[in-house]
């Protein structure tokens, strides 16, 4: 792999993440939909905007409403020209600014975006890599000891499982585990009164929040890796390398490990990657399924109240995400499988 | 005498010493099928002094290749043993728990195997490739890997390659190169036999006789014995000694590869021979004629009598077991019976 490639690949990263940004900023405004006499409108609806009471004659009430637009327009810097705004929000974008929250003003988005970060990649993240670890395990194993009664067992009901959607699953897993046995809590990432710090005591309560998240992806996803995984090894038994490395005497957990895992788990990687750069959409109805505070939950409720400047936010930190993971599967690929060489285009 | 391909006659050649390294006695391997069993192999047994080269020839389908899987007891299913014994060095291997064959397999007898093209795990450097094996079957385990080194580049030398090919990935080299690599493999531990099955398919001619050199240099090297398994005439004539012809899983004629160039005894043998292209005569080709047989269903009697010239009212009716004929010779044909009855 030469610095060349490298440095071509993070180019085009980059590229990437700049066009990414300027759908991002470029969609919403031909959307026609004007953000800020939306939000008023409502408010307006509730009878809290601009302490209008409803004693003051209409066309009073309706010059103050576009003052009032007007001046939040000017505030959010949306009465620029289209161009300046685009520089400008290219600019904030470039400094991880993204804007503040329409919902929760005066908050950052960038804040609330990194509050619930943690919280989807420690559990959806990690519930996603040990799916691929046991269902690969699990897909693989069912191949190569075709004979096992336990597999013969246990293996057809776990692959079945990936056909059921994981917030399906969620439903039920809550159903059972938390409503009727009360073994886990029902919703949350942690109990409520708690203030998150960096205690054990609050980390024993996190993982326990957890449990239930985790296991219903862990549990929808080991049947899609094993599946794959299966699917693989079957064609990896075939090949004549296996034949030879039967012949060279080598031990099980060699042949195994060494010679069919190794080679099976190839397209795995690929999907690993690509899976963890998905993972805040993948988990958007399992957080919002266990009420849970992850960016997932966040995006989910800035839908249902046009918080655009978050949505935004959370849609850039996707094509981030992703971006990021196939510049990541771009670099490890040629080390993974040496016969994958990345000429000069 | 120049030419290494062909054998220069050593002092241990068959008739010089009559050690038996491998003998296999009635072997069957039969495959499960919903309509009955196949017999891919039914009733083989040969022995295989050592240093004696033996070709085993056949067309596709006369389980050929199916023998040789069952040498190394690597028969799949659906595939297996039905009966009969492998005793390498006095040792049935067909008993043998899995841990047991696993250390006999390189370490006495090792596979050059069939097309090399994909033998080669193509995410492993060559060194580790051939290591691996080395070190699966020493006392020391991992422990031995860096004493290995040198003895890496010592076998590929021997097998006419550059040291610099040990830390290279099979895709870096071409398909005789991957060959010689397996051939490094396969002698890393001397193994008593070496079993080549098909050593040269999909290689050009010219690469083909660089590899049939090669190997014949290893096994004299080694004092090995060698059971190779191939369908062209040509290049086992010129590098066997003794040379077994299948036909429908059954041995039908084994005998010194000279002897059965000029007289072939068995009609199938004989057929072989002529359908053989030659420089110096011009004219058509003779083929033999009609189709192999299926192997789940077999004629009557003499699986060959369909297309046998010399057929007659026996060959439909008894099967002909595979007899010793002639000093050093036998076949399976009604026609010697009788020639032995006779006299």
């Amino acid at each position: 792999m030469s610095s060349g490639y490298v440095a071509r690949r993070i180019a085009v990263f980059f590229l990437i993440v700049w066009l990414a940004a300027s759908l991002n900023f470029l969609l919403p405004h031909t959307a026609n939909v004007n953000p800020v006499r939306q939000r008023l409108a409502r408010l307006q609806a509730f009878g809290v905007a601009s302490g209008v009471t409803a004693t003051r004659a209409s066309g009073e009430e309706k010059s103050l409403f576009e003052e009032t637009v007007k001046t939040w327009e000017r505030k959010f810097g949306l009465d620029q020209p289209l161009w300046k705004q685009y520089v400008r929000y290219m600019g904030d974008i470039a400094r991880f600014d993204l804007g503040f929250s329409i919902v929760n003003f005066p908050a950052s988005v960038l804040r609330m975006i990194l509050q619930a970060l943690p919280w989807t990649v420690m559990v959806i993240g990690l519930a996603t890599i040990f799916s691929f670890i046991l269902g690969s395990m699990l897909g693989a194993l069912m191949v190569w000891r075709r004979d096992s009664t336990m597999l013969k067992v246990i293996g057809p009901p776990i692959l079945a499982l990936s056909a059921i959607p994981y917030y399906l699953l969620g439903i039920g897993l809550i159903f059972i585990l938390a409503f009727t046995w009360q073994f886990f809590p029902l919703s949350g990432g942690y109990d409520y009164g708690t203030i998150p710090d960096v205690s054990w005591n609050f980390i024993r309560q996190a993982g326990h929040h957890a449990i239930l998240p985790a296991l219903s992806i862990v549990l929808a996803q080991i049947g899609f890796w094993g599946l794959h995984m299966r699917g693989m090894m079957v064609t990896v038994q075939e090949e004549d390398y296996m034949q030879l490395a039967e012949a060279k005497g080598l031990k099980g957990t060699r042949l195994f490990l060494r010679y069919a895992v190794r080679n099976a788990i190839l397209p795995q990687a690929t999907n690993l990657a690509l899976t963890l750069g998905l993972i805040i959409t993948q988990g958007v109805l399992v957080e919002v399924v266990f009420s849970y505070p992850g960016i997932g939950t966040l995006l989910f409720s800035a839908i249902r109240n046009l918080d655009f400047f978050v949505i935004n936010g959370i849609v850039f930190i996707i094509v981030l995400s992703v971006g990021l993971a196939t510049l990541i599967i771009d670099l490890l690929n040629p080390i993974l499988d040496p016969r994958i060489r990345y000429q000069q285009a | 005498m120049a030419d290494p391909v062909t054998k220069s006659p050593p002092a241990h050649t068959a008739e010089a010493n009559n050690e038996v390294v491998l003998s296999v006695e009635d072997l069957k391997v039969y495959y499960d099928t919903p309509s009955g069993p196949l017999k891919a192999v039914d009733g083989v047994s040969f022995t295989l002094t050592r240093g004696e080269r033996l070709a085993i020839v056949g067309e596709s389908g006369s389980g050929k290749s199916t023998l040789a899987t069952a040498l190394m007891r690597m028969t799949r299913s659906p595939g297996r043993v039905a009966g009969g014994r492998v005793i390498l060095d006095g040792k049935d291997l067909l008993p043998l728990t899995a841990e047991q064959i696993r250390r006999v397999r390189l370490s006495e007898i090792a596979l050059v195997p069939q097309g090399a093209m994909n033998s080669l795990n193509p995410v492993m450097r060559v060194e580790d490739q051939i290591i691996d094996g080395m070190v699966d079957h020493s006392e020391t385990g991992r422990a031995a890997k860096p004493e290995l080194r040198p003895r890496v580049h010592e076998l590929l030398r021997r097998v006419g390659l550059s040291t610099s090919v040990s830390r290279m990935f099979p895709h870096e080299l071409s398909g005789g190169m991957k060959q010689r690599v397996a051939m490094a493999i396969a002698t890393s531990l001397s193994p008593k036999v070496i079993l080549a099955d098909e050593p040269t398919s999909a290689l050009d001619v010219v690469v083909q006789r660089q590899i049939m050199q090669t190997l014949g240099q290893l096994q004299e090297g080694l004092d090995a014995s060698t059971v190779l398994v191939g369908h062209d005439m040509g290049l086992v004539a010129q590098f066997a000694d003794t040379i077994g012809v299948m036909y429908a899983g059954r041995l039908v004629e084994i005998a010194p590869a000279r002897q059965i160039f000029q007289n072939p005894l068995h009609p199938y043998t004989r057929l072989l021979i002529k359908s053989l292209p030659s420089l110096a005569g011009k004219g058509e080709f003779i083929a033999i004629p009609g189709l192999p047989p299926t192997l789940l269903d077999l004629p009557q009697g003499c699986s060959f009598n369909p297309r046998c010239p010399d057929v007659f009212d026996k060959c439909s009716a008894v099967t002909p077991q595979l007899l010793e004929v002639m000093q050093g010779r036998s076949a399976a044909c009604h026609l010697f019976e009788q020639k032995g009855e006779d006299n």
